[in-house]
């Protein structure tokens, strides 16, 4: 084994600008929240260093692909995950302030300390852009993890609150057994190739074949990685969290922590060709099949909004997965395009929710009754609203089509027959529940009082946030091009 | 630069109704009115101005009688690319002209979100002029797709609240994914069609010119051909999957039937004769027995069904579908003289179910129920209506003086000497076709009278929109020659595809 010489130059500083400044601003907004407490302070100051941190995306562009250390490569593919990465959360930020309430008036809102959820929020953050970069087993695992212990913070934020303490536990220690089932995964396969990072292990697995250990190891690793992107068998949790979870938490589960898990897994695919062979791509093509047929079935007969994008997105990642099984020509892009329109989408869904849900009170506005007649109140927030649930049935006009299409695209190049059939079935049922959201919004209300978004919702932050995703939701539904050029670029190399 | 303009004005004019709802009731109507209007007579202009013997013709590039086009999605070679040839044109003016009509019988119909409603409306229209005019297959399928969601609301919003278990959200959903699905497969087919494109030239593009020119191996063509045949199929509608159409039309508003059953059911026929027939000859000539006795098969049990229903409705959908089985048997008949009749048939179809569903809604908005059973000795009731219903009637049975007549002789005299057999039995869905509309007016206009209170009578705007239907499906009828020179180069192009096919297939046995 050579011996690990790192050189750390100002190249290396440079790409790796956006996780310094992002590590930079979590201690500062620490350091802030010491020093004073401020819902608002400290929400700006989080909001400066994620853009500060998007914006040196652009340097750290100009140097890439460059190593930076074993653990870690930044190259362009790591450089567009790590933007959607930080895009995600600047939205879940925006949402926060929102949902946690006026700083002005702490009667309303959330009655508990309010700022530590920055904290939490940019250090998931900092798990998800190492994840992305990940080039080694360690690198991943530090990423998951830095990734994962934040979120269970945030998922039981609201403690006091039954259904957000029972979510956070859930995902706790589900989420601990899913990491120790990677962990030991990992172990199995560092045991036969004598390394653990991700071209080490493509080259030994080629040359020395496959054995019962690596076989094991790889298993157990896929049941880790499926555990987060909660695929069936392993998404039991999903719903459960989604609605005890705080919205926009909610939001930051479904859009930046998959996302980077899906993009290290994309890596992992990609480069070790151990995970070529015959079986599993069995394995996968199982999995992604019931992932998209239990996902939308379950989710066909609920009455809870958070528990049906809960299950909608096991459908989602279930077609995220047959590009990634389809494995050539344009899967790597179709996974760039469908994961970033299904961000937007997500984010879209679920920033409605938490608008609904603000400022904080005991229980989130996620009953669909809730939301019966909602056109004939906030207009423009029920247009949001019908975009996210168009663009996730994939509907032209809307992003989600374009998503769709590419996912469809590369089934077909790959000639996944089973795959692109199970994508038109599980398009067909998800239809019906889109459908039904979207119709429940229009209907004529009975006079009932309800909860509602503020009614000067769009001034606000997350409202300007809200409606800049569903303007770009339509723009890149009708005009990609841009974005599928800079997909394009930001292939694996 | 005229081509995209006539899917703009619809889609502006809607936003247009949409904003001016706040100006109160009657500025959207007159802003979609005018919209409308402008729609149909630019669609009137082409017509008299442009040259129509261009279309496209096998072996070589097809020829356009106007083209538009600026690219799109370069990574997949997508262009907006639009073109125009008879047969797009004669289906604008069509929809230009139901358009017009679905305005103005919304007139009192809708009385709340009336904005909205326009926008849907104008969004539908717009949808189904891109699905005429576009060529490049990327294009067709974003714009099939797309107007499916503003008739979803059309038919989930302002629809008739029926029976229970049957409401109108029901039936909007069960539209929406029978096309969404099978669009779908289509898309898949459209892809592989690319694909399969691409591995042969390196060039990976959606337009019609080239993919014209992909070369298949027979499976891969017949499965292609099938993935197109479907997504058709369901919106034309052929039998098997036929269930949604009765239940859509019966929830849906008046205006929502008119442009269901006026144009949407062409784009399907639209559809075969653009891009199935020409994109897999070969193919579609060995499935054309099946796809023709699926033809009669819709006739006979269309006219069946249409004859046992209830609701008035439910009859005009089920012989709808009767008639677009006259059309599938046409399309797949390779005889030019069927295909031009195929485009008659289409256009009076249009014309009379257009006001078959028209006097439906003003029975409705009179009576408050579309159930036979609760009409009855209506001629002696009101003035008008019932003496037009029986013309229109008559029209569906395929009178003669009529359009229909004229579109289901020249289908029939076509299709004789391909399929003799499919002919003959075809022809019995004449007999039933006057079977259950001679039922139709029986029922509701003649009989024992309910009560002896007159009815109101038409408004003169609800008489014009009749009238000038009436006068239409009659001139249809007496000098059809326009459009049959209009549809003359593009049917024949079709028929060229066809025939060369069918007798390689006829030496090959």
């Amino acid at each position: 084994m050579e011996p690990l010489a790192v050189e750390i130059t100002s190249t290396h500083f440079m790409a790796m600008l956006p996780l310094l400044i992002t590590a930079i601003t979590t201690i500062v907004v620490m350091l802030a929240i010491a020093l004073r407490r401020n819902h608002a302070l400290t929400f700006i100051l989080t909001v400066i260093g994620l853009n500060a941190a998007l914006i040196s995306v652009i340097p750290a562009l100009g140097v890439t692909p460059i190593e930076v250390t074993p653990l870690m490569v930044i190259d362009r593919f790591a450089c567009y995950y790590v933007a959607l990465v930080l895009i995600s959360t600047l939205a879940c930020a925006t949402l926060m302030h929102a949902y946690l309430g006026d700083h002005r008036n702490p009667k309303v809102g959330y009655p508990g300390n309010r700022e530590e959820m920055y904290l939490l929020l940019l250090l998931a953050c900092l798990g998800g852009q190492v994840l992305v970069s990940a080039q080694h087993l360690a690198g991943l695992f530090i990423g998951l993890e830095l990734l994962s212990v934040p979120t269970y913070g945030m998922v039981a934020y609201a403690f006091f609150n039954r259904h957000s303490l029972e979510a956070g536990i859930k995902y706790m220690v589900l989420s601990a057994a899913g990491s120790a089932f990677l962990l030991f995964g990992m172990a199995l396969l560092y045991a036969d190739a004598g390394t653990m990072s991700f071209s080490g292990l493509g080259v030994s697995l080629a040359t020395m074949g496959e054995n019962l250990l690596v076989q094991a190891g790889i298993t157990m690793m896929l049941i880790g990685l499926a555990f987060k992107l909660s695929l069936v068998p392993f998404h039991l949790w999903t719903p459960d969290v989604y609605q005890g979870a705080p919205a926009p938490v909610a939001a930051f589960l479904a859009s930046a922590s998959k996302v980077a898990v899906f993009a290290v897994l994309l890596r992992l695919y990609e480069i070790s060709p151990a995970t070529d062979g015959g079986w599993m791509n069995g394995v996968l093509t199982v999995i992604a099949v019931a992932s998209i047929l239990i996902g939308n079935l379950l989710a066909l007969m609920q009455s809870n909004l958070k528990r049906l994008l809960g299950y909608s997105s096991i459908a989602h990642f279930g077609y995220l997965l047959v590009a990634l099984v389809a494995s050539e020509g344009l899967a790597v892009e179709a996974i760039g395009v469908y994961l970033l329109t299904y961000t937007i989408t997500s984010l879209g869904a679920f920033g409605v929710v938490t608008l609904m849900s603000t400022p904080f009170q005991e229980r989130d506005a996620d009953g669909l009754y809730q939301y019966r007649g909602l056109f004939w109140r906030r207009p423009y927030l029920t247009a949001v609203l019908t975009v996210m649930m168009l663009s996730l049935a994939g509907i032209p006009l809307t992003a989600g089509f374009i998503g769709k299409f590419y996912v469809l695209a590369a089934g077909v190049e790959a000639q996944k027959w089973l795959l692109v059939g199970s994508v038109v079935v599980g398009s067909a049922i998800g239809l019906f529940y889109y459908l039904r959201v979207m119709v429940t919004l229009f209907l004529v209300e009975p006079n009932l009082q309800r909860q509602d978004a503020p009614s000067n919702w769009g001034a606000r932050a997350g409202g300007v946030m809200l409606l800049a995703i569903t303007a770009l939701a339509f723009v890149l539904g009708v005009y990609p091009q841009p974005l599928l050029a800079l997909v394009q670029g930001s292939v694996l190399g | 630069m005229i081509l995209p303009w006539l899917i703009l004005i619809p889609f502006i004019g809607g936003l247009l109704c949409w904003q001016a709802e706040r100006l109160g009731n009657v500025v959207p109507r007159w802003i979609a009115l005018l919209t409308m209007t402008l729609l149909f007579v630019l669609g009137l202009w082409l017509w008299s101005t442009a040259d129509f013997s261009l279309a496209p013709a096998p072996g070589t590039a097809p020829q356009w009688a106007a083209e538009f086009q600026v690219p799109w999605i370069a990574r997949f070679g997508i262009s907006f690319h639009l073109a125009l040839d008879g047969l797009s044109i004669l289906m604008i003016v069509l929809t230009g002209l139901l358009g017009v009509l679905s305005v103005l019988c919304s007139w009192n119909e809708i009385d709340k979100r009336i904005g909205f409603f326009h926008l849907n409306l104008m969004w539908i229209l717009g949808g189904v002029v891109g699905v005429f005019l576009a060529i490049d297959l990327f294009l067709f399928f974003f714009f099939w797709e797309m107007m499916l969601v503003p008739m979803y609301f059309l038919i989930a919003l302002w629809g008739h609240s029926g029976s229970p278990g049957k409401s109108r959200i029901t039936a909007a959903t069960k539209f929406f994914i029978f096309t969404q699905a099978s669009g779908l497969v289509m898309l898949v087919a459209i892809i592989a069609l690319v694909l399969i494109h691409y591995n042969q030239t390196g060039i990976l593009t959606f337009a019609y010119a080239d993919l014209l020119n992909t070369q298949l191996s027979a499976t891969a063509e017949y499965l292609l051909m099938l993935g197109f045949f479907i997504a058709f199929a369901v919106k034309f509608p052929v039998v098997p999957v036929h269930s949604w159409l009765p239940d859509a039309h019966a929830q849906a508003p008046t205006a929502g039937s008119v442009d269901l059953a006026g144009i949407l059911l062409k784009t399907a026929a639209y559809g075969l004769m653009r891009f199935a027939l020409p994109f897999f000859p070969d193919a579609s000539a060995e499935f054309a027995p099946i796809a023709m006795w699926l033809g009669v098969f819709a006739i006979i049990y269309g006219a069946l069904l249409s004859f046992a229903q209830t609701d008035i409705k439910r009859l005009v959908a089920y012989s709808s579908v009767s008639h677009m089985g006259f059309v599938l048997i046409a399309i797949y008949s390779g005889n030019q003289i069927a295909l031009q009749g195929a485009v008659v048939q289409m256009m009076a179809h249009g014309l009379s179910a257009a006001a078959l569903f028209i006097l439906c809604g003003q029975l409705y908005e009179r009576l408050h129920t579309r159930d036979f059973r609760e009409m009855g000795g209506l001629w002696k009731r009101m003035p008008w209506l019932p003496a037009l219903s029986l013309f229109f009637a008559a029209a569906a049975l395929g009178l003669p003086g009529t359009g229909n007549f004229v579109g289901e002789f020249l289908i029939l005299v076509g299709s004789f000497q391909v399929a003799p057999w499919v002919t003959v039995i075809a022809a019995t869905g004449l007999v039933f076709g006057s079977v259950y509309s001679l039922i139709m007016i029986h029922r509701a206009h003649f009989g024992p009278a309910q009560s002896d209170t007159p009815i109101e009578g038409l408004k003169p705007r609800e008489l014009g929109m009749i009238l000038t239907l009436a006068a239409l499906l009659i001139l249809l009828g007496v000098y059809p020659q326009p459009v049959l020179d209009t549809s003359h180069a593009s049917m024949q192009g079709v028929q060229q595809w066809m025939s060369a096919a069918l007798n390689q297939l006829a030496s090959a046995r």
